[in-house]
């Protein structure tokens, strides 16, 4: 109850309020452009958070992820083109209710479902953190490790793709850990003479290459692509029929979206896909489901948002991202030195319950910034992609150069663009190279360590409860698209 | 016969080694396997100071593992081949030149004016032909985000033609 007090600090300080206004505001833009969203536009200011404390740094990224999210819908109602990966499914009947002449209400039934979702997830995150938390601090290494291989492994069979090359990608993002001086025995490992490459390849270079650079690559196959706007005259708030229509649905995909996001995945994309089917069979009228149901936008709204601070649990709590957004945020937790894990919650529960209520602020500002503002958003979609991405680009070279000045860390930047570039267009999805990269000192680590500790007798790995568990959890996560296939 | 199916049955009659599937697979076979020999020039750690595993086995097991599941990979998409992507446009290889012409100038004369370049090739390549649009996304634009750099982030761009003039050096 005393740390709940602690959520509201952020209101009391007139510098975090101005970082969270910021925040939504950049978010609610990165989620209209197509091609940006949360994960890149986070890496694209992490740079910047390091004139910033911790906290303001990771509220910041924080009102990003929760604002992006809903922006995409903007984008998603009125042209047709999802501005984020997650609002794919808001898609199908936002734009066609669009069509319809019904954008304001389109728009306003998405606004009000994303911050009912939104705000339930953050409420889920407040209760259900420090419990995941607690139970960690029984954690050993051997089961850090199993947990670390459960996480890649989930995240290989839910993310989009298929989950081999899913787990191709992972297992690459652990082997770039592998650059530089191993840390126990300060035995270099490819680096092949490269003194700069000793100290490992830097999270920032790859995130920004593999997310914005590839996408500007990405970008230059599309320039054919023609968008219609629908007209957008005000948003409207749903009426009492839709509220009475929607209310169970958004609901349950506010339930569906914070229990995905917990699990280490694509959070939100797969959130959406799920709220929007479970909306449909749910539903008195399946019928009217790609035609302009507001059932459909909300089931598919409130889960994506909903993901937002279920994503976080993991990542708080147990220090293993539960999307990509969520990987970013992790990233910029360590380059401030902030470790996240069960200690966090002891040591700075201030930190903690700030980030908490800056997360349920950024929700209700987006609320109020995309019911009045979403006309002017709307208008940003209007920014042509051959002035934005080379700009994009400017900021992504300067970015990432100011972070060890360093100009090897652009050649790093552009090489994982490329890399990027190709994984994505064979499907290799590219957010398990990030996670890999963040789990990688850990999975290592915790394996080397537990290796010590059973005198290196691999076997000793079975007799502990926890690392089994994790162990046919993995498992079942890797046979169970397999299954579904064979079933399909 | 629609375009699809014509490119579908195009690319059966390809030989194996011209499918992407095939490309792809062995080209991170083939890199995985020049890491995994470098793998046995890493210096090996006496016994005594051993902790665990040596440090080359890590990587060694997840190069193997990502051979083996790319043998996979492969394997299946003989099953069910990989979805025929659109060749690519003249755009994407013009834009990869501008990276290449950004490192080349980037190193021999100046970082600020690679990204003026960079800027002003791939808006003109991508259709910008508005004289002032190119002028705002090749100059104006670096100039904001070099002066906050520099300013805020208090970063020090690396020595060229152009930057050592804002330097006075």
């Amino acid at each position: 109850m005393e740390n709940l007090s602690l959520m509201f600090a952020p209101l009391m300080s007139s510098k975090l309020m101005i970082v969270l206004v910021f925040g939504t505001l950049f978010g609610l833009i990165l989620g209209v452009l197509p091609g940006l969203g949360p994960t890149t536009g986070g890496a694209l200011i992490l740079p910047f958070t390091m004139t910033l404390d911790p906290l303001s740094a990771i509220v910041l990224l924080t009102a990003i992820y929760c604002s992006a999210t809903y922006g995409g819908a903007i984008t998603a109602v009125l042209i047709n083109t999802p501005g984020t990966p997650a609002a794919a499914a808001t898609c199908l009947d936002g734009y066609p209710l669009a069509q319809k002449g019904e954008a304001g209400r389109a728009l306003g039934m998405a606004t009000v479902s994303s911050t009912i979702g939104g705000i339930f997830s953050v409420v889920v995150l407040v209760f259900f953190a420090p419990l995941l938390a607690k139970l960690a601090y029984e954690f050993g290494q051997p089961e850090y490790f199993a947990l670390a291989i459960f996480g890649l492994t989930m995240l290989a069979s839910i993310g989009e793709g298929s989950p081999i090359k899913n787990l191709i990608a992972g297992a690459f993002g652990i082997l770039i850990s592998t650059i530089g001086k191993d840390f126990m025995t300060s035995i270099e490992r490819f680096t092949y003479g490269i003194n700069e490459l000793s100290e490992g390849i830097g999270f920032i270079p790859v995130v920004v290459g593999l997310f914005a650079i590839s996408e500007m690559l990405t970008q230059s196959t599309l320039l054919d692509q023609v968008f219609k706007r629908v007209a957008l005259k005000a948003v409207k708030l749903p009426s009492l029929l839709d509220y009475k229509k929607t209310w169970k649905t958004i609901l349950r995909s506010s339930g569906i979206g914070s229990f995905i996001g917990v699990l280490p995945a694509e959070g939100g994309t797969v959130a959406s896909l799920i709220g929007y089917s479970e909306a449909k069979r749910w539903s008195k009228n399946p019928e009217e489901f790609g035609k302009g149901s507001v059932e459909g936008i909300a089931g598919a709204e409130a889960a994506n948002n909903a993901a937002t601070g279920g994503a976080m649990v993991p990542t708080l709590a147990l220090g293993i991202p539960g999307s990509a957004t969520t990987a970013v945020i992790l990233t910029g937790l360590i380059i401030h030195g902030v470790r996240p894990g069960p200690d966090l919650f002891r040591e700075q529960p201030e930190f903690l319950y700030g980030i908490f209520g800056s997360m349920l602020i950024a929700n209700i500002l987006f609320f109020i910034f995309g019911f009045f503002g979403a006309k002017i958003f709307a208008r940003i979609t209007l920014v042509p992609n051959k002035l934005l991405w080379p700009m994009i680009f400017a900021v992504s070279v300067c970015g990432t150069y100011s972070l060890s000045q360093s100009m090897l860390d652009v050649w790093i930047m552009l090489f994982f663009g490329v890399i990027g570039f190709f994984m994505r267009r064979y499907g290799f999805s590219v957010v398990p190279v990030i996670i890999g990269l963040i789990l990688g000192e850990l999975v290592e680590g915790t394996l080397r360590q537990s290796l010590v500790i059973f005198e290196g007798n691999w076997l000793l790995f079975l007799t502990r409860p926890i690392v089994v568990t994790f162990f046919i959890l993995s498992f079942i996560a890797l046979i169970f698209p397999l299954l579904r296939k064979k079933k399909v | 016969m629609s375009n699809v199916q014509k490119q579908k049955r195009a690319n059966k009659s390809l030989p194996f080694f011209f499918k992407d599937e095939f490309k792809v697979s062995f080209t991170i076979i083939l890199v995985s396997t020049i890491l995994l020999i470098s793998t046995f020039t890493f210096d090996i750690v006496p016994p005594i100071l051993n902790r665990g595993i040596q440090p080359a086995t890590f990587p060694k097991g997840l190069l193997l593992l990502i051979i083996g599941l790319t043998l996979i990979v492969f394997y299946l998409s003989i099953k069910k081949p990989w979805k025929i992507e659109k060749k690519l446009p003249k755009t994407f290889f013009l834009t990869l030149f501008s990276f290449i012409l950004f490192v080349i100038v980037s190193k021999t004369l100046d970082f600020f004016l690679a990204i003026s370049l960079l800027s002003i090739f791939v808006s003109y390549c991508w259709g910008e032909r508005r004289l002032f649009y190119l002028i705002l996304v090749s100059i104006i634009f670096p100039i904001i985000v070099f002066i906050f750099f520099e300013t805020i982030l208090g970063l020090r761009f690396p020595p060229g033609i152009i930057t050592n003039i804002y330097y006075q050096v």
